[in-house]
Protein backbone atom coordinates (compact mmCIF):
# COMPACT_ATOMS: atom_id res chain seq x y z
CA UNK A 1 0.00 0.00 0.00
CA UNK A 2 1.11 3.46 -1.04
CA UNK A 3 0.19 6.11 2.05
CA UNK A 4 0.58 9.75 1.56
CA UNK A 5 0.20 11.75 5.18
CA UNK A 6 -0.65 15.40 5.88
CA UNK A 7 1.84 16.05 2.60
CA UNK A 8 2.87 19.86 1.73
CA UNK A 9 4.52 21.21 -1.22
CA UNK A 10 5.55 24.66 -2.59
CA UNK A 11 7.21 26.37 -5.53
CA UNK A 12 8.95 29.22 -3.89
CA UNK A 13 5.41 31.24 -2.39
CA UNK A 14 3.46 28.86 -3.77
CA UNK A 15 1.64 26.57 -1.65
CA UNK A 16 0.49 24.12 -4.23
CA UNK A 17 -0.56 21.11 -2.21
CA UNK A 18 -1.35 22.24 1.98
CA UNK A 19 -1.81 18.59 3.80
CA UNK A 20 -3.12 15.94 1.52
CA UNK A 21 -3.12 12.43 2.99
CA UNK A 22 -4.53 9.23 1.07
CA UNK A 23 -4.51 5.88 0.88
CA UNK A 24 -3.36 3.88 -2.14
CA UNK A 25 -4.28 0.06 -1.15
CA UNK A 26 -2.82 -3.00 -3.24
CA UNK A 27 -4.41 -3.83 -6.69
CA UNK A 28 -6.88 -0.81 -6.36
CA UNK A 29 -7.41 2.07 -8.72
CA UNK A 30 -7.16 5.46 -6.82
CA UNK A 31 -8.12 8.53 -8.92
CA UNK A 32 -7.51 12.20 -7.91
CA UNK A 33 -10.05 14.65 -9.51
CA UNK A 34 -10.05 18.21 -9.53
CA UNK A 35 -9.89 21.53 -11.88
CA UNK A 36 -6.29 22.63 -13.10
CA UNK A 37 -4.31 23.55 -10.14
CA UNK A 38 -5.76 21.76 -7.29
CA UNK A 39 -2.34 20.53 -6.70
CA UNK A 40 -3.07 16.64 -8.63
CA UNK A 41 0.20 16.81 -10.66
CA UNK A 42 2.55 18.30 -7.54
CA UNK A 43 1.02 15.52 -5.74
CA UNK A 44 2.35 12.71 -8.25
CA UNK A 45 5.07 14.48 -9.16
CA UNK A 46 6.35 14.27 -5.07
CA UNK A 47 5.64 10.82 -4.55
CA UNK A 48 7.57 10.15 -7.94
CA UNK A 49 10.31 11.76 -6.33
CA UNK A 50 10.90 15.18 -8.87
CA UNK A 51 9.38 17.42 -6.00
CA UNK A 52 10.29 17.51 -2.43
CA UNK A 53 8.30 17.85 -0.28
CA UNK A 54 7.86 20.40 2.79
CA UNK A 55 6.29 18.57 5.18
CA UNK A 56 4.64 15.26 5.52
CA UNK A 57 5.24 11.84 5.03
CA UNK A 58 4.89 9.28 1.63
CA UNK A 59 5.05 5.42 3.18
CA UNK A 60 5.44 2.42 0.69
CA UNK A 61 4.40 -0.83 2.23
CA UNK A 62 5.03 0.71 5.60
CA UNK A 63 8.64 2.59 4.40
CA UNK A 64 9.23 5.77 4.66
CA UNK A 65 10.22 6.85 0.91
CA UNK A 66 9.69 10.61 1.48
CA UNK A 67 12.28 12.76 0.11
CA UNK A 68 14.27 10.04 -2.11
CA UNK A 69 15.35 10.91 -5.56
CA UNK A 70 13.07 9.85 -8.73
CA UNK A 71 15.90 7.57 -9.68
CA UNK A 72 15.43 5.48 -5.94
CA UNK A 73 11.52 5.85 -5.72
CA UNK A 74 11.53 3.88 -9.15
CA UNK A 75 13.96 1.22 -7.67
CA UNK A 76 11.26 1.26 -4.97
CA UNK A 77 8.72 0.13 -7.24
CA UNK A 78 6.90 3.38 -8.02
CA UNK A 79 6.71 4.15 -11.94
CA UNK A 80 5.45 7.51 -13.30
CA UNK A 81 3.74 8.16 -16.60
CA UNK A 82 4.33 11.63 -16.82
CA UNK A 83 2.08 14.28 -18.24
CA UNK A 84 2.34 15.16 -22.01
CA UNK A 85 3.62 11.84 -22.01
CA UNK A 86 7.22 12.88 -22.62
CA UNK A 87 8.77 9.79 -24.47
CA UNK A 88 12.16 10.47 -25.76
CA UNK A 89 11.94 11.43 -28.98
CA UNK A 90 15.22 10.88 -30.93
CA UNK A 91 15.39 6.90 -29.34
CA UNK A 92 13.83 4.38 -30.78
CA UNK A 93 10.05 3.22 -29.17
CA UNK A 94 12.14 -0.17 -28.35
CA UNK A 95 15.03 1.96 -26.84
CA UNK A 96 12.35 3.68 -25.27
CA UNK A 97 10.94 0.90 -23.76
CA UNK A 98 14.31 -0.37 -22.70
CA UNK A 99 14.78 3.03 -20.81
CA UNK A 100 12.21 1.89 -18.88
CA UNK A 101 13.97 -1.69 -17.82
CA UNK A 102 16.98 0.41 -16.75
CA UNK A 103 16.79 -0.59 -13.14
CA UNK A 104 16.47 -3.98 -14.13
CA UNK A 105 19.60 -6.07 -14.32
CA UNK A 106 18.17 -9.54 -15.31
CA UNK A 107 18.13 -10.03 -19.24
CA UNK A 108 15.36 -12.97 -19.57
CA UNK A 109 13.15 -11.05 -17.19
CA UNK A 110 13.52 -7.81 -19.29
CA UNK A 111 12.74 -9.86 -22.58
CA UNK A 112 10.04 -11.41 -21.13
CA UNK A 113 8.54 -7.96 -20.23
CA UNK A 114 9.17 -7.00 -23.28
CA UNK A 115 7.06 -9.27 -25.02
CA UNK A 116 4.08 -8.66 -21.88
CA UNK A 117 4.29 -4.68 -23.26
CA UNK A 118 4.17 -5.30 -26.87
CA UNK A 119 1.10 -8.22 -26.45
CA UNK A 120 -0.60 -5.46 -24.60
CA UNK A 121 0.44 -2.69 -27.28
CA UNK A 122 0.81 -4.69 -30.79
CA UNK A 123 1.22 -1.19 -32.20
CA UNK A 124 4.42 -0.75 -30.34
CA UNK A 125 5.70 -3.72 -31.56
CA UNK A 126 4.84 -2.62 -35.18
CA UNK A 127 6.54 0.45 -34.73
CA UNK A 128 9.80 -0.80 -32.26
CA UNK A 129 12.39 0.61 -34.94
CA UNK A 130 10.43 3.87 -35.50
CA UNK A 131 11.72 6.82 -33.41
CA UNK A 132 9.61 8.03 -30.80
CA UNK A 133 8.95 11.55 -31.77
CA UNK A 134 7.20 10.18 -35.11
CA UNK A 135 4.66 8.54 -33.13
CA UNK A 136 1.09 9.92 -32.76
CA UNK A 137 -0.25 11.20 -29.76
CA UNK A 138 -1.88 7.97 -28.92
CA UNK A 139 1.07 5.56 -29.70
CA UNK A 140 3.48 8.34 -27.43
CA UNK A 141 1.00 7.87 -24.66
CA UNK A 142 1.01 4.08 -25.38
CA UNK A 143 4.86 4.01 -25.11
CA UNK A 144 4.45 6.61 -21.97
CA UNK A 145 2.50 3.36 -20.54
CA UNK A 146 4.88 0.32 -21.83
CA UNK A 147 7.42 2.34 -20.52
CA UNK A 148 6.42 2.25 -16.87
CA UNK A 149 5.64 -1.45 -17.03
CA UNK A 150 9.03 -2.25 -18.60
CA UNK A 151 10.34 -1.26 -14.58
CA UNK A 152 7.66 -4.01 -13.62
CA UNK A 153 6.29 -1.70 -10.91
CA UNK A 154 3.92 -2.55 -7.77
CA UNK A 155 2.12 1.16 -8.36
CA UNK A 156 1.82 3.07 -11.38
CA UNK A 157 1.56 7.10 -10.93
CA UNK A 158 -0.33 8.14 -14.37
CA UNK A 159 -0.58 12.02 -14.83
CA UNK A 160 -3.48 12.58 -17.63
CA UNK A 161 -3.30 10.05 -19.39
CA UNK A 162 -6.12 11.13 -21.85
CA UNK A 163 -4.88 14.50 -22.23
CA UNK A 164 -4.75 15.98 -25.57
CA UNK A 165 -5.82 12.38 -27.61
CA UNK A 166 -9.15 11.92 -29.46
CA UNK A 167 -12.09 10.76 -28.27
CA UNK A 168 -11.47 7.27 -29.91
CA UNK A 169 -8.32 7.05 -28.23
CA UNK A 170 -9.41 8.45 -24.67
CA UNK A 171 -11.87 5.43 -24.98
CA UNK A 172 -8.90 3.21 -26.10
CA UNK A 173 -6.01 4.11 -23.30
CA UNK A 174 -8.88 3.74 -20.52
CA UNK A 175 -9.68 0.36 -21.66
CA UNK A 176 -5.82 -0.30 -21.84
CA UNK A 177 -5.24 1.00 -18.00
CA UNK A 178 -8.09 -1.28 -17.04
CA UNK A 179 -6.44 -3.91 -18.61
CA UNK A 180 -3.09 -3.47 -16.96
CA UNK A 181 -4.75 -3.13 -13.64
CA UNK A 182 -6.55 -6.78 -14.60
CA UNK A 183 -2.81 -7.40 -14.73
CA UNK A 184 -2.19 -6.95 -10.97
CA UNK A 185 -0.88 -3.15 -10.70
CA UNK A 186 -1.99 -0.62 -8.66
CA UNK A 187 -2.83 2.70 -9.57
CA UNK A 188 -2.65 6.25 -9.02
CA UNK A 189 -4.33 8.57 -11.74
CA UNK A 190 -4.99 11.87 -12.25
CA UNK A 191 -7.81 12.78 -15.02
CA UNK A 192 -9.73 15.99 -16.32
CA UNK A 193 -12.17 13.59 -18.12
CA UNK A 194 -13.88 12.86 -14.17
CA UNK A 195 -16.42 10.98 -15.54
CA UNK A 196 -13.82 7.88 -17.01
CA UNK A 197 -11.95 8.24 -13.77
CA UNK A 198 -14.64 7.71 -11.76
CA UNK A 199 -15.74 5.32 -13.60
CA UNK A 200 -12.63 3.49 -13.13
CA UNK A 201 -11.98 3.86 -9.80
CA UNK A 202 -12.62 2.10 -6.56
CA UNK A 203 -11.62 5.02 -4.82
CA UNK A 204 -11.47 8.99 -5.86
CA UNK A 205 -10.43 12.03 -4.02
CA UNK A 206 -11.56 15.35 -4.77
CA UNK A 207 -8.95 18.14 -4.62
CA UNK A 208 -9.05 21.59 -4.60
CA UNK A 209 -6.68 24.33 -4.32
CA UNK A 210 -4.13 21.81 -2.68
CA UNK A 211 -6.88 20.28 -0.46
CA UNK A 212 -8.96 17.48 -0.51
CA UNK A 213 -12.53 18.41 -0.05
CA UNK A 214 -14.37 15.23 -0.77
CA UNK A 215 -13.19 11.67 -1.13
CA UNK A 216 -15.57 8.41 -1.99
CA UNK A 217 -16.07 5.11 -3.64
CA UNK A 218 -15.96 6.15 -7.53
CA UNK A 219 -19.64 5.17 -7.50
CA UNK A 220 -20.57 7.31 -4.79
CA UNK A 221 -18.99 10.60 -6.55
CA UNK A 222 -20.20 10.13 -9.48
CA UNK A 223 -23.89 10.58 -8.29
CA UNK A 224 -22.48 13.08 -5.78
CA UNK A 225 -24.62 16.56 -6.68
CA UNK A 226 -21.54 19.04 -5.96
CA UNK A 227 -19.35 16.16 -7.88
CA UNK A 228 -21.80 16.52 -11.24
CA UNK A 229 -22.30 20.28 -11.08
CA UNK A 230 -18.87 21.12 -10.79
CA UNK A 231 -16.40 18.23 -12.14
CA UNK A 232 -18.80 16.48 -14.49
CA UNK A 233 -20.92 19.29 -15.91
CA UNK A 234 -24.14 18.82 -15.16
CA UNK A 235 -27.27 20.41 -13.63
CA UNK A 236 -27.82 23.72 -13.61
CA UNK A 237 -24.22 26.04 -13.61
CA UNK A 238 -24.34 28.17 -10.01
CA UNK A 239 -25.01 31.99 -10.34
CA UNK B 1 51.46 23.40 -57.44
CA UNK B 2 52.87 19.55 -57.89
CA UNK B 3 50.75 17.19 -57.24
CA UNK B 4 53.55 15.64 -54.62
CA UNK B 5 53.22 19.33 -52.75
CA UNK B 6 49.51 18.95 -52.97
CA UNK B 7 49.67 15.68 -51.30
CA UNK B 8 51.87 16.84 -48.79
CA UNK B 9 49.56 19.56 -47.63
CA UNK B 10 46.45 17.37 -47.71
CA UNK B 11 47.96 14.78 -45.67
CA UNK B 12 48.71 18.08 -42.54
CA UNK B 13 44.81 18.68 -43.22
CA UNK B 14 43.60 15.50 -42.68
CA UNK B 15 46.37 15.30 -39.77
CA UNK B 16 44.90 18.45 -38.47
CA UNK B 17 41.40 18.21 -39.22
CA UNK B 18 41.31 14.45 -37.18
CA UNK B 19 42.50 16.61 -34.41
CA UNK B 20 40.26 19.21 -34.55
CA UNK B 21 37.29 16.75 -35.14
CA UNK B 22 38.89 14.82 -31.57
CA UNK B 23 38.83 17.63 -29.32
CA UNK B 24 35.20 19.54 -30.92
CA UNK B 25 33.59 16.11 -29.83
CA UNK B 26 34.09 16.78 -26.03
CA UNK B 27 32.39 20.38 -26.72
CA UNK B 28 29.24 18.91 -28.62
CA UNK B 29 29.03 16.14 -25.57
CA UNK B 30 28.98 18.49 -22.69
CA UNK B 31 26.67 20.65 -24.83
CA UNK B 32 24.32 18.21 -25.44
CA UNK B 33 23.50 16.92 -22.30
CA UNK B 34 24.30 20.24 -19.85
CA UNK B 35 23.36 23.01 -22.70
CA UNK B 36 26.42 24.49 -21.74
CA UNK B 37 30.13 25.45 -24.08
CA UNK B 38 32.76 23.82 -21.35
CA UNK B 39 35.20 26.60 -22.27
CA UNK B 40 37.59 24.97 -19.84
CA UNK B 41 37.68 21.85 -22.37
CA UNK B 42 40.29 23.27 -24.40
CA UNK B 43 43.17 23.64 -21.81
CA UNK B 44 42.87 19.75 -21.05
CA UNK B 45 44.59 19.56 -23.76
CA UNK B 46 47.45 21.25 -21.97
CA UNK B 47 47.11 19.46 -18.94
CA UNK B 48 47.54 16.17 -20.53
CA UNK B 49 50.35 17.09 -22.45
CA UNK B 50 52.34 18.44 -19.34
CA UNK B 51 51.21 15.27 -17.77
CA UNK B 52 52.78 13.19 -20.73
CA UNK B 53 55.70 15.54 -20.23
CA UNK B 54 56.46 15.59 -16.52
CA UNK B 55 55.72 11.39 -16.32
CA UNK B 56 58.56 11.01 -19.27
CA UNK B 57 60.77 13.78 -18.21
CA UNK B 58 61.17 13.60 -14.16
CA UNK B 59 59.15 10.17 -13.23
CA UNK B 60 61.02 8.37 -16.45
CA UNK B 61 58.17 6.26 -16.97
CA UNK B 62 57.14 3.70 -20.21
CA UNK B 63 55.14 5.67 -22.78
CA UNK B 64 52.03 3.90 -22.71
CA UNK B 65 52.14 4.44 -18.97
CA UNK B 66 52.71 8.13 -19.15
CA UNK B 67 49.87 7.82 -21.93
CA UNK B 68 46.98 6.12 -19.36
CA UNK B 69 47.95 7.97 -16.67
CA UNK B 70 47.55 11.56 -18.43
CA UNK B 71 44.24 10.18 -20.25
CA UNK B 72 42.89 9.32 -16.64
CA UNK B 73 44.40 11.85 -14.58
CA UNK B 74 42.61 14.26 -17.57
CA UNK B 75 39.39 12.87 -17.84
CA UNK B 76 39.36 12.89 -13.81
CA UNK B 77 40.13 16.47 -13.95
CA UNK B 78 37.15 17.32 -16.19
CA UNK B 79 34.93 15.42 -13.37
CA UNK B 80 35.94 17.16 -10.97
CA UNK B 81 35.35 20.72 -13.21
CA UNK B 82 32.02 19.39 -13.53
CA UNK B 83 31.42 18.34 -10.05
CA UNK B 84 32.87 21.92 -8.42
CA UNK B 85 32.23 24.06 -11.32
CA UNK B 86 29.07 23.28 -13.11
CA UNK B 87 26.79 20.63 -11.03
CA UNK B 88 26.64 23.53 -7.72
CA UNK B 89 24.99 25.81 -10.77
CA UNK B 90 23.16 23.54 -12.47
CA UNK B 91 19.46 25.14 -12.16
CA UNK B 92 21.08 28.77 -12.05
CA UNK B 93 20.47 31.10 -15.19
CA UNK B 94 22.57 30.26 -18.41
CA UNK B 95 24.61 32.89 -18.20
CA UNK B 96 26.05 32.01 -14.93
CA UNK B 97 27.33 28.70 -15.35
CA UNK B 98 29.08 30.04 -18.75
CA UNK B 99 30.54 32.51 -16.73
CA UNK B 100 31.60 30.02 -14.69
CA UNK B 101 33.49 27.67 -17.62
CA UNK B 102 35.41 30.69 -18.78
CA UNK B 103 36.28 31.22 -15.03
CA UNK B 104 37.34 27.45 -15.11
CA UNK B 105 39.61 27.97 -17.73
CA UNK B 106 40.91 31.31 -16.46
CA UNK B 107 41.93 29.35 -13.50
CA UNK B 108 43.90 26.09 -15.39
CA UNK B 109 45.80 28.17 -17.93
CA UNK B 110 46.79 30.27 -14.63
CA UNK B 111 47.12 27.27 -12.18
CA UNK B 112 49.60 25.62 -15.42
CA UNK B 113 51.53 29.09 -15.48
CA UNK B 114 52.17 28.81 -12.06
CA UNK B 115 52.65 24.88 -11.24
CA UNK B 116 54.16 24.46 -14.83
CA UNK B 117 56.06 27.86 -15.56
CA UNK B 118 55.63 30.00 -18.52
CA UNK B 119 58.46 28.84 -20.45
CA UNK B 120 57.86 26.54 -23.72
CA UNK B 121 59.16 23.04 -23.00
CA UNK B 122 59.77 20.86 -25.89
CA UNK B 123 57.79 17.90 -25.46
CA UNK B 124 59.78 14.43 -25.37
CA UNK B 125 59.04 12.85 -28.86
CA UNK B 126 58.93 8.56 -28.83
CA UNK B 127 61.29 7.23 -31.38
CA UNK B 128 58.42 6.47 -33.67
CA UNK B 129 57.31 9.95 -34.24
CA UNK B 130 60.61 11.86 -34.51
CA UNK B 131 62.20 13.77 -37.19
CA UNK B 132 64.18 11.08 -38.34
CA UNK B 133 61.52 9.02 -38.86
CA UNK B 134 59.79 10.94 -41.78
CA UNK B 135 59.15 8.66 -44.68
CA UNK B 136 59.25 9.80 -48.11
CA UNK B 137 56.11 8.25 -50.15
CA UNK B 138 56.04 9.01 -53.70
CA UNK B 139 58.25 12.14 -53.32
CA UNK B 140 56.64 13.65 -50.32
CA UNK B 141 58.30 13.79 -46.92
CA UNK B 142 55.23 12.66 -44.16
CA UNK B 143 56.19 12.32 -40.66
CA UNK B 144 54.63 9.07 -38.74
CA UNK B 145 52.41 11.33 -36.45
CA UNK B 146 50.33 12.33 -39.63
CA UNK B 147 49.29 9.00 -40.28
CA UNK B 148 48.81 8.10 -36.65
CA UNK B 149 46.44 11.11 -35.73
CA UNK B 150 43.85 10.24 -38.19
CA UNK B 151 43.94 6.80 -37.60
CA UNK B 152 43.63 7.36 -33.72
CA UNK B 153 40.89 9.89 -34.13
CA UNK B 154 38.78 7.51 -36.57
CA UNK B 155 39.09 4.34 -33.63
CA UNK B 156 37.89 6.59 -30.88
CA UNK B 157 35.30 8.03 -33.14
CA UNK B 158 34.17 4.18 -33.81
CA UNK B 159 34.33 3.61 -30.04
CA UNK B 160 31.90 6.67 -28.97
CA UNK B 161 29.48 6.11 -31.36
CA UNK B 162 29.37 2.27 -30.25
CA UNK B 163 29.21 3.50 -26.39
CA UNK B 164 26.46 6.13 -27.51
CA UNK B 165 24.68 3.92 -29.68
CA UNK B 166 24.74 0.38 -29.05
CA UNK B 167 25.36 0.77 -25.11
CA UNK B 168 23.03 1.13 -22.38
CA UNK B 169 25.04 4.03 -20.55
CA UNK B 170 25.14 5.71 -23.79
CA UNK B 171 21.40 5.23 -24.11
CA UNK B 172 21.21 6.92 -20.57
CA UNK B 173 23.52 9.42 -22.04
CA UNK B 174 20.80 10.14 -24.90
CA UNK B 175 18.01 10.20 -22.54
CA UNK B 176 19.62 12.54 -20.20
CA UNK B 177 20.32 14.87 -22.55
CA UNK B 178 17.01 15.11 -23.79
CA UNK B 179 15.23 15.42 -20.34
CA UNK B 180 16.39 15.19 -16.84
CA UNK B 181 13.27 15.00 -15.09
CA UNK B 182 12.03 11.49 -17.84
CA UNK B 183 15.40 10.30 -17.22
CA UNK B 184 15.05 10.10 -13.39
CA UNK B 185 11.95 8.25 -13.54
CA UNK B 186 13.69 5.80 -15.71
CA UNK B 187 15.91 5.01 -12.28
CA UNK B 188 18.90 6.91 -14.45
CA UNK B 189 21.56 8.64 -11.81
CA UNK B 190 21.44 11.74 -13.93
CA UNK B 191 24.54 13.21 -12.08
CA UNK B 192 26.12 10.04 -12.58
CA UNK B 193 25.67 9.92 -16.65
CA UNK B 194 26.75 13.66 -16.53
CA UNK B 195 30.00 12.47 -14.77
CA UNK B 196 30.45 9.53 -17.63
CA UNK B 197 30.10 12.22 -20.48
CA UNK B 198 32.70 14.93 -18.66
CA UNK B 199 34.84 11.66 -18.33
CA UNK B 200 34.63 10.30 -21.81
CA UNK B 201 34.96 14.18 -23.57
CA UNK B 202 38.05 14.88 -21.22
CA UNK B 203 39.44 11.50 -22.35
CA UNK B 204 38.75 12.26 -26.08
CA UNK B 205 40.35 15.80 -25.50
CA UNK B 206 43.68 14.17 -23.38
CA UNK B 207 44.11 11.76 -26.81
CA UNK B 208 44.21 15.09 -28.55
CA UNK B 209 46.28 17.06 -26.23
CA UNK B 210 48.59 14.23 -25.98
CA UNK B 211 48.89 14.05 -30.11
CA UNK B 212 49.30 17.46 -30.91
CA UNK B 213 52.11 17.96 -28.42
CA UNK B 214 53.66 15.27 -30.74
CA UNK B 215 52.83 17.29 -34.19
CA UNK B 216 53.67 20.40 -32.49
CA UNK B 217 56.92 19.46 -30.04
CA UNK B 218 56.53 22.64 -27.82
CA UNK B 219 54.13 23.11 -25.08
CA UNK B 220 53.18 25.47 -23.06
CA UNK B 221 50.25 26.48 -20.86
CA UNK B 222 48.67 28.53 -22.84
CA UNK B 223 48.54 26.25 -25.54
CA UNK B 224 45.12 24.97 -25.24
CA UNK B 225 43.49 28.39 -26.04
CA UNK B 226 43.71 28.68 -29.38
CA UNK B 227 43.28 25.46 -30.55
CA UNK B 228 39.73 24.67 -27.89
CA UNK B 229 38.16 27.89 -29.37
CA UNK B 230 38.83 26.16 -33.12
CA UNK B 231 37.66 23.35 -31.75
CA UNK B 232 34.82 25.02 -30.22
CA UNK B 233 34.13 27.08 -33.34
CA UNK B 234 34.10 23.19 -35.37
CA UNK B 235 31.49 21.86 -32.95
CA UNK B 236 29.42 25.15 -34.12
CA UNK B 237 29.76 24.58 -37.34
CA UNK B 238 28.99 21.12 -37.39
CA UNK B 239 25.87 21.16 -35.47
CA UNK B 240 26.84 21.52 -31.68
CA UNK B 241 25.20 19.07 -29.89
CA UNK B 242 25.95 16.38 -32.95
CA UNK B 243 28.37 14.08 -32.45
CA UNK B 244 29.05 13.67 -36.39
CA UNK B 245 28.69 17.20 -37.46
CA UNK B 246 31.67 18.09 -34.63
CA UNK B 247 33.64 15.68 -36.22
CA UNK B 248 32.58 16.88 -39.98
CA UNK B 249 33.20 20.59 -38.52
CA UNK B 250 36.53 19.59 -37.37
CA UNK B 251 37.72 18.08 -40.07
CA UNK B 252 36.95 20.85 -42.39
CA UNK B 253 37.91 24.24 -40.92
CA UNK B 254 41.58 21.67 -40.62
CA UNK B 255 41.48 20.86 -44.26
CA UNK B 256 40.10 24.77 -44.53
CA UNK B 257 43.18 26.10 -42.45
CA UNK B 258 46.22 24.17 -44.34
CA UNK B 259 44.70 24.62 -47.87
CA UNK B 260 44.78 28.32 -47.32
CA UNK B 261 48.04 27.99 -46.35
CA UNK B 262 48.64 26.19 -49.37
CA UNK B 263 47.38 28.34 -52.10
CA UNK B 264 46.84 31.97 -50.51
CA UNK B 265 50.50 32.09 -48.86
CA UNK B 266 49.93 35.74 -49.07
CA UNK B 267 47.40 35.69 -46.24
CA UNK B 268 48.27 32.87 -44.13
CA UNK B 269 49.35 34.82 -41.25
CA UNK B 270 45.16 35.10 -40.92
CA UNK B 271 45.19 31.66 -40.85
CA UNK B 272 44.08 31.77 -37.07
CA UNK B 273 41.51 34.35 -37.99
CA UNK B 274 39.81 32.09 -41.01
CA UNK B 275 38.10 29.99 -37.57
CA UNK B 276 36.46 32.90 -36.74
CA UNK B 277 35.20 34.12 -40.05
CA UNK B 278 33.52 30.57 -40.19
CA UNK B 279 32.12 30.98 -36.40
CA UNK B 280 30.51 34.03 -37.73
CA UNK B 281 29.27 33.11 -41.28
CA UNK B 282 27.48 29.96 -39.38
CA UNK B 283 26.12 32.23 -36.52
CA UNK B 284 24.52 34.58 -39.50
CA UNK B 285 24.17 31.68 -41.65
CA UNK B 286 23.30 28.86 -40.56
CA UNK B 287 22.53 29.23 -36.69
CA UNK B 288 21.96 25.47 -36.49
CA UNK B 289 25.42 24.54 -37.98
CA UNK B 290 25.98 21.95 -40.73
CA UNK B 291 23.84 19.27 -38.97
CA UNK B 292 22.22 20.64 -36.37
CA UNK B 293 18.42 20.14 -35.75
CA UNK B 294 16.74 23.10 -34.39
CA UNK B 295 17.44 23.80 -30.83
CA UNK B 296 15.36 22.47 -28.80
CA UNK B 297 14.35 24.49 -25.37
CA UNK B 298 14.87 22.09 -22.81
CA UNK B 299 11.57 21.47 -21.39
Amino acid sequence: MLEIIDLHVSYGAIRAVQGISLKVPDGKIIALIGTNGAGKSTTLRTISGLLKPEAGRILLDGEDITGLPAKDIVKRGISMVPEGRHVFPDLTVYENLMLGAYIRTNRQEVEAQLEEVYNLFPRLRERKSQLAGTLSGGEQQMLALGRALMADPKVLLMDEPSLGLAPVLVQEIFSLIKRIHEQGKTLLLIEQNARAALTLAHYAYVLETGRIVMEGTGAELLVNDDVRRIYLGEGEIAV
Amino acid sequence: MQLSMFFQHLANAVSLGSLYALVAIGYTMVYGILRLINFAHGDLLMVAAYIVYYGRGMFHLPWPVSIVLAVALTSGTGIIVERAAYRPLRNSPRTTILISAIGVSFLVENLGLVVFGGRPQSFPLPAMFDSGSAKEIAGVRVENITFVIPAVTLLLLLALLHIVHRTKVGMAMRAVARDFDTAGLMGIDVNRIIAVTFAIGSALAAVGGIMWAMKFPQINPLMGMMPGMKCFIAAVFGGIGNILGAVIGGFLLGVAEIMIVAFLPSISGYRDAFAFVILIGTLLLRPTGLLGEKVAEKV
